[in-house]
């Protein structure tokens, strides 16, 4: 048995790792088999995290991270956790391997994961011009015309990296006003590649066996049209991966775990959570991680409560 | 990223489309991450079912010719191939039991 299992190895499960393993915790981190790292593995440069003044690529940041938590003993298992039960004093974890792992205390760090439009043709076409990964797929369009769906730092980021590969790259959004930081909205407006087109919804996505278009709704007037294009990047946000823990652990109305005040805290001794998985507002790198801490001190606030009878039991 | 044998536009012929054995082709490039993280996992199923399914890796930035002939767009994509023609395509990075099931029909 352990004393800390934390699942998820974006900057919030990381840097929880970091702590509970300076604190001797030997923690075990299930850091999933191919999201491992989390969000930042799939982005290119993040300026804003700070220490980086002249930037650091997503996956460079989060190797060092996982790293930094090796050097002090954390163990990390590149498998998915298919269940929980976190009810009892005794937590198990159980693994795709089939592996059951016990732990006293629990740190539920699993992120987000990517919102989808909620078109039958999203699905049909996922993979065919349809992508959720900027980095991995830009290439393949090449003096395309594209488009990305969203307003926020996500899609301008994606916007702005695809005019390296692409001709022309549509930004469909919802509303008139980007929700995107300032920096991020500037770029893109700027980029003579980018075309916004505003108020207007991805009603349906275009094409048999790849993508030939979309159609769009004004959000304002109702009006429909067809926009071509071979490409359709979707950055409409995320949803907290709660999935696991539904039924045990209770959800806020956002949908995040809900935690006691600034504390990682959930309603189940023992269990506690970090990252865009209890965050439906602030979601940056450095957010997360700072929960991460949060989750860590406050798990070992927890195991310093128990009995050292109980505490023998866990390594 | 998988420690498979690499074929190119010039050996996919004779690597893939003549071979007797199903062949899995991971279309992957260097700058994926989620290629990189399915990569060990296709190195397993290799190890436990090399026997049923050859598996190989095509670098699609340095083989432009056969990536653009199989439409690819969205990578990793692993396709089988049988006989020459794509009996199975799989697209993005799964957890292993994940493409053990998609791969069921080769592998079962």
């Amino acid at each position: 048995m352990r004393q800390v299992i934390i699942i998820g190895s974006g900057p919030a499960g990381y840097t929880a790792a970091i702590y509970a393993a300076r604190a001797n915790f030997k923690p075990l981190v299930i850091a999933s088999s191919v999201e491992a790292g989390g969000e930042l593995m799939n982005t290119t440069e993040v300026e804003n995290f700070p220490g980086f003044p002249e930037g650091i690529m997503g996956p460079e940041l989060m190797g060092r991270m996982q790293e930094q938590a090796a050097k002090f003993g954390a163990e990390i298992l590149l498998d998915d956790v298919t269940a929980v039960d976190l009810t009892g004093e005794i937590k198990k974890v159980t693994l795709g391997s089939g592996e059951t792992h016990e732990a006293l205390s629990v740190i539920f760090a699993t992120g987000s994961a990517n919102r989808k439009l909620g078109l039958p043709s999203e699905d049909r076409l996922s993979g065919y011009g349809v992508s959720w990964c900027a980095t991995c797929d830009g290439f393949f369009f090449r003096q395309k015309t594209i488009a990305v769906v969203g307003g926020g730092d996500s899609a301008m980021e994606e916007a702005n990296f695809l005019t390296r590969f692409a001709d022309k790259v549509y930004v469909i959004h919802r509303k008139d006003t980007l929700r995107a930081s300032k920096i991020m909205q500037d770029r893109a407006l700027a980029n003579p590649k980018i075309e916004f087109v505003w108020n207007a919804a991805v009603t349906e996505i275009l094409g048999d066996a790849a993508v030939t278009g979309v159609t769009v709704t004004d959000t304002v007037t109702g009006d429909k049209r067809d926009i071509a294009l071979e490409g359709l990047f979707i950055a409409i946000g995320n949803d907290p991966r709660t999935h696991l823990i539904h039924g045990q652990v209770d959800l806020a109305p956002e949908g995040t775990i809900a935690v006691q005040g600034r504390s990682s805290k959930t309603n189940l001794t023992g269990v506690f959570a970090a990252g865009d998985v209890v965050d439906p507002t602030y979601r940056q790198a450095v957010t997360a991680a700072a929960s991460g801490t949060v989750a860590a001190l406050d798990a070992e606030h927890f195991l310093q409560s128990l009995s050292a009878d109980v505490l023998a039991g866990a390594i | 990223m998988s420690a498979a044998p690499a074929v190119t536009d010039a050996t996919f012929a004779a690597d893939v489309l003549a071979s007797d054995k199903p062949v899995l082709v991971d279309f992957w490039a260097e700058w994926c991450g989620p290629c990189r993280a399915v990569g060990p996992i296709l190195d397993q199923i290799l190890a436990e079912h090399g026997d049923k399914l050859s598996i190989v890796k095509l670098n699609v930035d340095e083989n432009p010719q056969t990536a653009a002939a199989y439409q690819i767009t969205s990578i990793p994509a692993m396709k089988v191939f049988q006989n020459g023609e794509v009996v199975k395509t799989v697209i993005g990075a799964k957890p292993k039991p994940a493409l053990e099931a998609d791969l069921a029909a080769f592998i079962g």
